[in-house]
């Protein structure tokens, strides 16, 4: 099982989902990925798509400011 | 903004649909398609897109303007019309500068351009349709399209894709 990380704190709608869902992709059973994201569409969407599509939503965490951390196990 | 250069693996199976029929092939509705399009297939919808009238020419293979069809008439048309990288703006198109303009704001302001959404929905594995009919009238073949294009479909095959599901016209 490994970490992996993905920022997508300077994306812009759709793709803060693209690229959470094309990482996701790449991982294998059991990995995470830790997703920093801004408050918003992103915040509100990210970990309720993760869910939705069979994902395990570990965490989701306030970093700093606007930024916030979500941690999703494939 | 990178363009993802590889394959999804793992999908898992998608519970909700969304069709688009792409009909304008102006710059500004093709961005509007394509961001849904690739939004929902990312939040694990299964999406089609139905390409008709001036909206196959977002899906030539050629995305410049090039003497495209059979027949002269198709083939004028064709060039006059252009491919992904000549759509006009709906509105203040200034002679093609405005798509210009556009694509420049996007780069600078770190949104997806046309053309990297289109890329991205290729990546992404949505399902693009071609309308039989506007290509019978407009002289296009399969051939003439983006290999992505999986197919070309009348109205009924269509009606069959997206039932059960949301349809949008742009």
């Amino acid at each position: 099982m490994a970490t992996y990380q993905i920022d997508i704190t300077r994306e812009h709608c759709p793709m803060t989902f693209v690229k959470t869902k094309i990482q996701l992709s790449k991982l294998q059973s059991g990995d995470v990925l830790e997703v920093l994201l801004t408050e918003g569409e992103p915040l509100e969407n990210v970990p309720k798509s993760s869910r939705e599509q069979g994902f395990n939503v570990l965490e989701v965490s306030h970093v700093k400011g606007l930024v916030h951390k979500v941690l999703i196990q494939k | 903004m990178g363009i993802p250069d590889f394959t999804l693996d793992n999908q898992p199976k998608a519970q909700k649909k969304l069709s688009l029929i792409s009909f304008s092939g102006d710059f500004d509705k093709l961005v509007a398609t394509f961001t849904l399009a690739t939004g929902a297939a990312a939040v694990g919808y299964e999406v089609n897109i139905f390409f008709t009238f001036w909206g196959l020419n977002a899906i030539k293979e050629k995305q410049g303007r090039a003497f495209v069809g059979k027949g002269f008439l198709p083939k004028l048309f064709g060039f006059f019309m252009g491919g992904l990288r000549s759509a006009p703006v709906s509105r203040l198109n200034f002679l093609g500068l405005s798509p210009k303009i556009f694509r420049y704001l996007m780069r600078k302001k770190n949104v997806a351009t046309l053309e990297e959404l289109v890329e991205t929905a290729k990546v992404l594995e949505i399902n693009m349709y071609a309308c039989e009919m506007a290509m019978h009238i407009l002289g296009l073949e399969k051939s003439d399209f983006i290999h992505e294009v999986k197919g070309v479909l009348g109205v009924a095959t269509f009606l069959d894709l997206s039932e059960g599901g949301r349809t949008i016209f742009i």
